[in-house]
């Protein structure tokens, strides 16, 4: 079953150095801009595969091979996350 | 930093192990069916299901359900590999040789594209699906394959790593040249042999 | 050097186990003593990683059980088929060191400052970051209205039953048991729905913040019912969880 994107909230920050859970994706298939919380993810498969909630394209997919993690970001078309305060 | 030993803590005990001679590198045996998936399970009513071969964007035949349960079937006794490093010896499902689909069709195409509702694809050369290696399954376990398991028709290529054995299939693309699938565009192997593991792109 | 204080947010920090509280028959409340813990915002989760002596580890996610201020607690529901959870419940004792990585999620939190009226809905163990809520909500002296709603298989399954019902008067705690009813009892019994959310619910027009936890079917159910109550989608959270 698909969890949403609170699930992958460690991982992200592993590859982003900031919280992502709270950054807003536009979804290049749809245009939908949700929280990345929000949208649907699928794990414990070869990778993970991050989904639009309201079109279900892929948003995201990220693999771990080798040590590395490859991210595929080519589902979002912007995002936007909050700036550190001064 | 090393990870300190959570005192107690230790994998889940394998009954299965117990076979381990017969099991790819790597890997451990289970007895459950973990339900892996890349996105939503569909539900294709059998009215509208339909399994098509395709070439250059036409397609070069189909068959609806009924036609597709009409093909001859048989029932065979696998062991089945996942990348993500479980395998489950022994399983046993019941579903059409592709060749008695592929067959169907004149072509001397070198490489397919299998395809499944919700725009899963894995990519295989046409030798791996023929000569006894892949079926189209129907039956899980004496039963009909559940939605969750790839149901109502799944690829099943057990001598290759378990995405290859692409669930909700709907069809294959007949290709000259190979072409990267799903997975394999995110850095799974081409190939995807569980002997040689073949896990990762280079491998 | 300032480049370590982020770093501590990023890596594996070494988390010892302070005390372990059983809260029903399959679910346990676990302190942590972790000295270079930066804070957390309830709703929050941190990740947790078991190392074996034969270096295989294996890691979780568990939402934080205490408020704004508190030291970390986690509270871990049994699997019966898990890998994890059965370790944690019953195995892990006072003393005994995990690695946890945290805290994480900025969206899935409540403060005093995000207002109200505050809807909470709970399923089973999603019970654990709401309460969360209510005791920051409790801490910092708010009077933000709040409700929640907890579905629970039994009575017996409730988990923190004691200090949720102590809340009444300040804040509307509701059980709806799905599974078995005590005699006599006189709350919800059966799944949420449409006529529970109306004995329940804020309504619309309070601009309430309604934030929902459990397992996937339950939360994606109660969302789309909040959502035919007009509920604005950006006013309904989310926290879906799964037994991994």
């Amino acid at each position: 079953m698909a969890l949403d994107g609170n699930a992958i909230g460690g991982l992200l920050l592993e590859i982003f150095a900031v919280d992502m859970t709270s950054a807003d994706a536009t979804c290049a298939a749809c245009g939908a801009v949700r929280s990345v919380a929000e949208t649907m993810v699928y794990f414990r498969g070869p990778g993970t595969v991050v989904r639009c909630r309201s079109c279900t394209s892929v948003l995201m997919v990220i693999s771990r091979v080798r040590g590395l993690n490859c991210v595929d970001l080519s589902g979002i078309e912007a995002l936007r996350v909050r700036a550190a305060s001064a | 930093m090393t990870s300190p030993v959570s005192r107690g803590f230790h994998r889940l005990s394998r009954p299965g192990d117990a076979q381990a001679g017969k099991l790819p590198p790597g890997q451990h045996a289970t007895t459950d069916f973990p339900v892996l998936s890349a996105g939503p399970t569909p539900h294709t009513p059998l009215q509208e299901w339909s399994f098509s071969i395709r070439r250059g964007g036409k397609t070069l035949r189909a068959w609806t359900w009924p036609e597709f349960m009409d093909l001859p079937a048989e029932t065979v006794t696998v062991d089945i590999h996942c990348v993500t490093r479980w395998s489950k010896l022994g399983t046993v499902w019941r579903g059409v040789p592709v060749p008695a689909l592929l067959d169907q069709v004149a072509h001397d195409a070198q490489y397919v594209l299998a395809f499944s509702d919700g725009g899963y694809t894995t990519n295989l050369p046409v030798k791996d699906v023929t000569g006894g290696q892949a079926w189209l399954a129907f039956d899980y376990d004496g039963q009909p394959l559940p939605p969750e398991h790839g149901g109502p028709a799944r690829l099943l290529v057990p001598h290759l790593y378990f995405w290859k054995s692409a669930k909700w299939v709907r069809g294959m693309e007949l290709l000259d040249h190979d072409q990267p699938g799903f997975w394999e565009n995110y850095g799974y192997n081409n190939y995807g042999d569980p002997w040689r593991e073949q896990r990762y792109a280079g491998d | 050097m300032a480049g370590t204080a982020v770093r501590g947010r990023l890596i594996w920090q070494v988390a010892t186990v302070a005390t372990v509280t059983d809260e029903t028959d399959a679910v346990r409340t676990i302190a942590l003593d972790l000295p270079d813990w930066p804070g957390h915002h309830a709703g929050q989760h941190l990740d947790v990683r078991l190392t074996a002596e034969d270096g295989y580890s294996a890691e979780r996610s568990y939402s934080i059980a205490s408020a704004d201020g508190e030291p970390v607690a986690i509270t871990v529901e049994r699997l019966d088929d898990g890998e994890v959870s059965p370790y944690l419940t019953q195995e892990l004792r006072p003393g005994d060191q995990m690695e946890v990585r945290g805290p994480i999620g900025n969206w899935f939190t409540w403060g005093p400052h995000d207002g109200g009226p505050l809807l909470l809905i709970a399923g089973g163990s999603g019970v654990v970051p709401l309460r969360a809520i209510l005791r920051h909500r409790q801490r910092s002296g708010s009077s933000v209205p709040a409700r929640l709603l907890y579905s629970s298989r039994s009575l017996e399954d409730v988990i923190y039953r004691e200090e949720l019902d102590q809340y009444r008067g300040s804040a509307e705690v509701r059980y709806t048991l799905t599974r078995r009813q005590p005699p006599g009892w006189g709350g919800f019994a059966g799944r949420v729905d449409g006529a529970m959310l109306a004995r329940i619910a804020w309504p619309a027009s309070q601009r309430p913040l309604a934030f929902i936890c459990g397992p996937t079917p339950f939360v994606e159910a109660v969302a789309e019912l909040l959502v035919a109550r007009r509920y604005p989608e950006s006013r309904v959270k989310t926290e879906r969880f799964g037994g991994a």
